[in-house]
């Protein structure tokens, strides 16, 4: 197997950071909006060098997305920064109506999503986000694995024209998506190619997934790894070429099992191509305190539950 | 415009909203006539627009958003009789494949509108947000808002409320259709709004108010309201308003909010209001 240099070790959030920031250096259109939380979105550096372009709103995250969908008109390309669950939950019919419906070009920046934003526990560990957000006509939803990735992501998503959801996280995280690397929205990561089984990953779980690859094939299993970081438009290509070949699927994500990525792998297949997959997901289950290495084992998102859901499906492909 | 012009533009404006929601069985009545003569005052003589190549970002003109969605009727009526889209497609108001859906949208591109509303509450930090484009932009036109008094139940109104002057967004006014009711009935009885002008005083709000059935009162306070902006804070006018305005039998009551007329009860209505700019 292709072997994955860790590049260094950086929070997803910091990738968005670095990514808004050059965006304010590069872009005029672009202005920022934060709930409170400019320092834990690393959205800093853009409020440092273009104070006039960014906008606290305060702990009013219904009137920030609002306001978001109001500013494009006249052509401005709001950026919103708060965590994964005020990001979504606490302002869907907000989202719904004025920004997906209305078809504006908010881009929706959404941090410490999931378990691994740790000690705080259920009330802010959203697994829902990606399900909701998905649903929305309109909307591309995004999970970037690393932070070169959400770097990258977060400068893509400027010239996409129209809502996008951006979905990252909390935690320190190998980096392996090298520096220069073009992001494609809606194409998928071909990270190595294999025979026996596909693992299809998104966020956190594609390093997790890198890691149970390594253990899959020092045990002869050859594992076809993909990083689906576009959740929506989903790459249904890319999965059906692997898929077809391996015959068996593994799905792996930071996310409730119901309404993420493994259930958009899922419809797929099942219109497609038939063909036994497992999930690697929180099963209707909300999270709690603890660090967020600790959670991602106890609630079955790990290197571990990927290589046991990877040789479960080729037993049942075999079976 | 000379007053009576206006107002023989909002009596067409009136029965073109009775004939729309009689027409489907559907619609708010209620609200659109009671707002009837501010939205024909607001789009034939305020607001600096241009009707015949309307463009989503309204680059330095006025723009006008409707937070209170469902009194839609009278909003497409404005727009049609203004010159945004033949008056003929008021006929489609509610039916299938409309650009007229039952609350204002985007998606089906009817000209005239910028954002889809008819979840209540969201308006104000729309407009709220376009007009801080607007001071990003230089562009000197304002923005034009208008809300359901049974709205500002709304928890997020006042988000946007504090927001904005607090951060001196003095280019928005706002207005209020203070008619006292809402579908449950009144809206003292179904929840209060207390003192409502010290409210938004207290948010720090330039208060003003008017009679939304008055042309000339319009005038003059929206002509204050214009000469408040651009002194640091944002402008709010209570518009008193009966619900119904202009059809006896639909005044004094909530019960027109969201009720069609019958043909019957429509040919009484018809009969109330002259036909001035000619039937769609």
């Amino acid at each position: 197997m292709k072997e994955f240099e860790i590049l260094g070790n950086k929070d997803t959030r910091s990738g968005f950071g670095e990514g808004l920031a050059e965006l304010g250096r590069t872009n005029e259109n672009v202005v920022a909006l934060c709930a409170d939380l400019t320092g834990s979105l690393k959205m800093d550096a853009f409020l440092k060098e273009n104070p006039e372009r960014f906008f606290q709103v305060g702990i009013a995250e219904a009137n920030m997305m609002s306001v978001a969908a109001g500013m494009t008109i006249g052509g401005k390309i709001p950026f919103t920064g708060t965590f994964a669950n005020f990001s979504t939950g606490r302002v869907y019919d907000q989202i719904r109506q004025s920004i997906a419906y209305s078809q504006k070009n908010v881009k929706i920046c959404a941090s410490h999503a999931g378990l691994t934003l740790g000690e705080d526990g259920a009330t802010h560990q959203i697994l829902e986000d990606i399900g909701m957000m998905k649903m929305l006509p309109n909307m591309t939803v995004i999970v970037p694995a690393d932070f070169n990735q959400t770097k990258q992501a977060t400068i893509a998503i400027a010239e996409h024209n129209g809502p996008v959801y951006l979905r990252f996280g909390r935690p320190v995280m190998p980096i392996f998506v090298k520096p220069d690397a073009k992001f494609e929205i809606g194409k998928a990561d071909v990270l190595t190619e294999g025979t026996d089984v596909t693992i299809i990953a998104c966020g956190h779980l594609v390093w997790k997934s890198i890691e149970a690859a390594k253990e899959l094939e020092a045990a002869g299993i050859s594992v076809e790894l993909i990083n689906m970081h576009t959740i929506k438009p989903l790459d249904v290509q890319a999965i059906l070429k692997s898929v077809q070949k391996t015959k068996c699927v593994v799905t792996a994500e930071e996310h409730m099992m119901n309404g993420g990525l493994g259930d958009s792998v899922a419809q797929v297949l099942a219109q497609n191509f038939l063909a036994p997959q497992e999930y690697v997901a929180v099963n209707d289950s909300f999270g709690e305190s603890g660090t967020p290495m600790e959670l991602m084992t106890k609630y079955g998102i790990d290197t571990a539950d990927v290589v046991k859901a990877a040789k479960k499906v080729i037993a049942r492909k075999n079976a | 415009m000379e007053n009576l012009e206006l107002e023989k533009i909002a009596s067409q404006v009136r029965r073109d909203i009775l004939r729309m929601v009689s027409e489907v069985n559907s619609g708010h009545p209620g609200g659109s006539l009671g707002c009837a003569d501010f939205l024909t005052l607001l789009y034939f003589e305020v607001m600096n627009h241009n009707p015949k190549a309307f463009t989503m970002d309204g680059k330095n003109e006025d723009l006008f958003f409707l937070s209170n969605g469902h009194i839609s009727p009278v909003w497409y009526s404005v727009l049609a009789r203004a010159g945004y889209f033949p008056v003929a497609d008021l006929g489609t108001f509610r039916k299938l494949s409309s650009k007229l859906q039952g609350h204002p949208s985007t998606d089906k591109k009817l000209s005239g509108i910028r954002m889809a509303s008819g979840s209540l509450g969201q308006g104000l930090s729309v407009a709220i947000g376009a007009a801080l484009t607007k001071k990003l932009n230089g562009d000197k036109s304002l923005v034009y808002c208008l809300h359901g008094d049974g709205e500002l139940q709304e928890g997020q109104i006042w988000e946007a409320a504090m927001y904005a002057a607090a951060n001196k967004v003095d280019n928005v006014i706002a207005t209020i259709d203070y008619n006292g009711r809402q579908i449950d009935g009144d809206v003292e009885t179904v929840l209060s709004l207390g003192n409502l002008g010290q409210k938004w005083q207290a948010f720090g709000w330039e208060v003003l108010e008017m009679n939304g059935h008055d042309m000339q009162d319009m005038k003059n306070t929206i002509s204050k309201a214009q000469s408040l902006c651009g002194h640091g804070k944002p402008v709010v006018i209570i518009m008193k308003t009966e619900m119904g305005q202009g059809v006896d039998f639909m005044m004094g009551s909530h019960k027109w909010h969201g009720v069609a007329p019958n043909p019957e009860q429509l040919a009484n209505a018809l009969g109330q209001l002259e036909e001035t700019l000619g039937d769609y």
